[in-house]
């Protein structure tokens, strides 16, 4: 809990309060998370030596790639270290069979009391596919249940993630290894306990600090909160953004986009002509027509259990979080068919929560849009996918009763609720060209939350 | 005389080839919703009403950390220590320190000047790129202070003992300390606008009623362009105002006809009512103008070219003209110019500082007599008020002085713009104008006149 509002005397009250609960329920002590320096991104990339567990021709290949990055890699984990790990990188490919995985395992397990602050454990296998053998499928399917427990059993920051690789990607294929770059780095603070599935090719960036050189992306919901921060994100990372929000709140959106050197657009998305307003805007303005990235971040809430939602509650988040989005989509995809779209779904839209009927419609419609367009923005070169945020601190979440608010924090395996910036750096990397490889899925930002899958 | 050779030209490019085409045109527009006196900006300055007006069309038109050719603005109810006002909002927005300022002031008319200013340097390719704004607050009305206390004041500041200061101090009566009560009087008058314009309905019999019908059709179309959502691309809310406040998309004629009468009620059968009189307001506007090359360049669009401007002045001193009949003049001269009737002009734009003022300048235009002895032109002729302030004007918007030039130009810009495109959609020429007429009346017995042609 943030105790900076707390009168003096009742701050040790509460640190101690905490803490009580804290080690009662067995809960992650919160640490301050490690975060990207915008003044120095990806600088250093690691909190500390990366290890990489694993021979073969596929671990060789991931020690060379961080080699590149002038990481400090280290093959053997007898060798001595002055510095606690910063990243252990278990590469689990060629598993055949379970018992295969034993020797790597147990290794990770040897290091985990050595672990740097916000250190990383990153694991990279095969996704199970159709057809494999038994044995196979037991050996790739059982890398998430070890990911997702390990966890759950990290402490001081540190988060275990996986990639799981489709049958026709390489390691050492850009789609991989920018992956494994992303979830190695600062940028994904409150990603933890996530198996992202990587399926098929992409480009590297030219410049990995700022991949986005030259994009343009098109945000909506942008004057403020998770919105305001992924238009940060992604012109840091180089994009040329279009913000979009409702003209009331136009004072804080141009505010916004003064200072990334955007354009503001004062438009309610769930007017008939808002795809072809958008359209408009790019069309002229510093755009000269381009349009790379398309941000569904537009949403409401309108809480109330079924039994008193009103007809107005349910219609205007349906018409604002989803139906939106899919009549924008349908007439910007028509002129940009190479559109890379990145959704904001929810952890309430993949576990449901209670009062959020309507919220979890909507949200978990994303998800189901999210995949329909997959395929067909891949058809022409684009992709779709969505972040599904947890408990993020911001304005909205500052209106939920505080003991609820608490418990929302503290049900995560990172302890603490995330910031709107954790969320946009998960929008930038699934906008990023090294991210090519990931469509249709949805890669939760909540710290593992312990609801849902 | 001795013949010198032909020295060669300097290193500045002085062939026309280097200049613009000539012509300025409008690029986009933003103002901040106008608030009531006294309501939602009541803590806001000058300053900052210039300033976030300037940045939200900077961020509009994605402009952050250009360098424009000039800034040209200004206030009519100026404080001192508001010196260089538009410089300084310049320094406070997201534009690029190296943007030059210039504070200027015609009184209601201050930033339809600047308009008009900026579009004559582009046009001369002086300047590539101008923003033109205004901004009023009559909350925060400058105070004066009484003579006496100002001189003694002025005398405390020399003073350089205790016993001099005490001595100074002592001077001052209770009476002293009360501060001269700001007002927007005529000077050499000292007639309100609203006492002068009650003359002029007087002279040319506007009636009640027809004053109620402008005040009402102000307020529907206003609010009708809000529904439309024209504003969207001209308005950026500020300090949580969303819409104009002074704006009653339900009023109707019988609540119109209802209110007292505030002006002119020491003449018989008053007519101006607080319904069809502008409400004091604060508020402040901007809009950008730039050669059709740097437009281009940026890819903007170019809504309208401005043509030709005009300004009057009449003498309401002694009598001889109505204060707000500035336009009656203005207008006639710029169409006579221009070879234009009053049936060429697809929309025009009458600044309502009192519905009144609309009233009388129609009749005037039309007016043949007013036309021969005042003008020496033909009149005019009628208005189709099916083209008069089609959006909405000052009665419902509200009027902070220097904002409503701005206001309109960038407005009727905008209008012309959507009508050329729609015009061309439904197969019509490209090449057939889209003509919109400004007048904008304003102390001291003045008015612009203002030519846009899409």
């Amino acid at each position: 809990m943030p105790t900076s509002s707390l009168p003096a005397p009742l701050r040790g009250l509460t640190k101690q309060l905490n803490r009580t609960i804290t080690q009662a329920l067995g809960l992650t002590e919160a640490v301050t998370l490690r975060r990207t320096d915008p003044a120095s991104v990806d600088q250093p990339l690691t909190a500390g030596p990366v290890l990489v567990i694993g021979s073969g021709p596929d671990a060789d290949a991931v020690a060379h790639q961080l080699h590149e990055w002038h990481l400090d890699v280290r093959r053997n984990l007898a060798a001595p270290t002055q510095q606690r790990w910063g990243a252990v990188v278990v590469v689990l490919t060629d598993l055949e069979a379970p018992g295969q995985e034993a020797e790597r395992v147990l290794a990770l397990g040897g290091t985990l009391r050595e672990l740097a602050r916000s250190a990383r454990v990153v694991t990279i296998s095969r996704a199970v596919a159709d057809g494999d053998a038994p044995a196979l499928a037991a050996a790739r399917g059982g890398v998430a249940g070890l990911v997702r427990s390990l966890g759950k059993e990290l402490r001081q920051g540190a988060t275990a993630n996986g990639i799981e690789l489709g049958a026709d990607v390489a390691v050492t294929d850009p789609a991989t290894i920018g992956t494994l770059r992303f979830l190695l780095s600062a940028r994904s603070a409150f990603v933890d306990g996530q198996l992202l599935p990587v399926t098929a090719a992409a480009q590297a960036p030219a410049d990995w600090t700022r991949p986005l050189t030259g994009t343009v992306a098109v945000v909506t919901g942008a004057a403020r909160g998770i919105g305001a921060e992924t238009v940060r994100v992604l012109a840091r990372d180089g994009a040329h953004v279009l913000g979009v929000d409702v003209p009331a709140a136009g004072e804080s959106l141009a505010a916004v986009m003064n200072e990334v050197g955007g354009v503001a657009l004062q438009l309610d998305i769930t007017a008939p002509d808002a795809g072809a307003r958008i359209l408009e805007r790019v069309a002229r303005g510093p755009f000269q027509g381009r349009l790379d990235v398309l941000v569904h971040n537009a949403g409401i809430l309108r809480d109330k259990l079924l039994a008193n939602m009103k007809p107005e509650q349910w219609e205007s988040v349906i018409a604002v979080n989803l139906a939106a989005q899919v009549a924008i989509t349908t007439a910007v995809a028509q002129a940009h068919p190479g559109l890379v779209q990145i959704s904001l779904a929810s952890t309430s839209g993949i576990a449901g929560n209670r009062g959020q009927t309507n919220y979890g419609f909507s949200k978990s419609g994303v998800i189901g849009a999210t995949q329909a367009w997959a395929p067909v923005l891949a058809a022409g070169g684009g992709r779709a996918n969505a972040v599904a945020p947890g408990f993020i601190e911001t304005e909205m979440t500052a209106s939920i009763p505080l003991a609820q608010r608490e418990i929302s924090r503290r049900v995560s395996s990172l302890g603490q609720g995330g910031k709107p910036v954790d969320v946009a750096e998960a929008v930038a990397f699934l906008a990023s060209p090294q991210a090519g490889g990931i469509n249709g899925a949805v890669l939760r930002v909540c710290g593992q939350n312990l609801v849902g899958r | 005389m001795t013949s010198t050779p032909e020295t060669p030209s300097p290193a500045v490019d002085t062939g026309s080839a280097a200049r613009p085409s000539g012509t300025a045109v409008v690029v986009g527009g933003n103002r901040i919703p106008f608030a009531k006196a006294g309501g939602h900006y009541a803590g806001a300055s000058n300053l900052d009403m210039l300033t976030a007006v300037l940045d939200g069309l900077v961020a509009r038109l994605g402009l952050a950390g250009e360098t424009i050719g000039e800034v040209r603005a200004g206030a009519v109810l100026n404080h001192s220590k508001d010196f260089n006002l538009a410089r300084e909002a310049v320094l406070g927005t997201a534009l690029a320190p190296t943007t030059s300022a210039v504070t200027i002031q015609r009184a209601c008319a201050t930033s339809i000047e600047a308009a008009w200013d900026l579009a004559n340097k582009i046009t001369l390719g002086q300047i590539s790129s101008g923003i033109a704004g205004g901004a009023d607050s009559t909350s925060d009305a400058p105070i004066v202070v009484s003579e006496r206390l100002r001189g003694i004041l002025l005398k405390l500041n020399r003073a350089r003992s205790v016993p001099d200061r005490l001595k100074l101090v002592g001077q001052l009566r209770p009476a002293d300390l009360a501060p001269v009560a700001p007002n927007v009087n005529e000077p050499r008058t000292g007639l309100s606008m609203g006492e002068h314009q009650a003359l002029t309905n007087l002279r040319w019999q506007v009636t009640r009623e027809a004053q109620d019908a402008i005040a009402l059709a102000s307020h529907t179309h206003l609010a009708q362009a809000w529904e439309e959502g024209l504003f969207d691309d001209l308005v950026t809310p500020f300090r949580g105002l969303t819409r104009d406040a002074a704006l009653r998309a339900d009023t109707t004629a019988e609540a119109l006809a209802k209110l007292r009468t505030v002006f002119g009620n020491d003449h018989p059968d008053p007519t101006m009512t607080a319904g069809n009189s502008t409400p004091l307001s604060d508020g402040a506007a901007a809009v950008l103008l730039a050669s059709p090359q740097w437009a281009a360049e940026h890819g903007l669009p170019a809504l309208a070219r401005v043509v030709d401007a005009e300004a009057a002045a009449v003498d309401f001193v002694h009598g001889e003209e109505g204060l707000l009949m500035g336009g009656a003049y203005a207008v006639p001269r710029l169409l006579a110019r221009q070879g234009l009737a009053l049936e060429d002009i697809d929309l025009v734009e009458i600044h309502e500082a009192f519905a009144g003022v609309v009233a009388a300048t129609t009749a005037a235009w039309a007016d043949e007599t007013f036309a021969a002895e005042k003008l020496g032109l033909p009149a005019l002729g009628t208005l189709d008020p099916a083209r008069l302030n089609v959006a909405g004007s000052s009665l419902a918007a509200g009027h902070p002085f220097a904002a409503t030039g701005a206001r309109i130009v960038a407005t009727l810009a905008t209008l012309l713009a959507g009508r050329k495109a729609a015009l061309v959609a439904e197969g019509g020429s490209p090449d057939t104008p889209v003509r919109g007429l400004i007048s904008v009346c304003a102390a001291g017995g003045q008015a612009v006149a203002m030519l846009l042609e899409a």
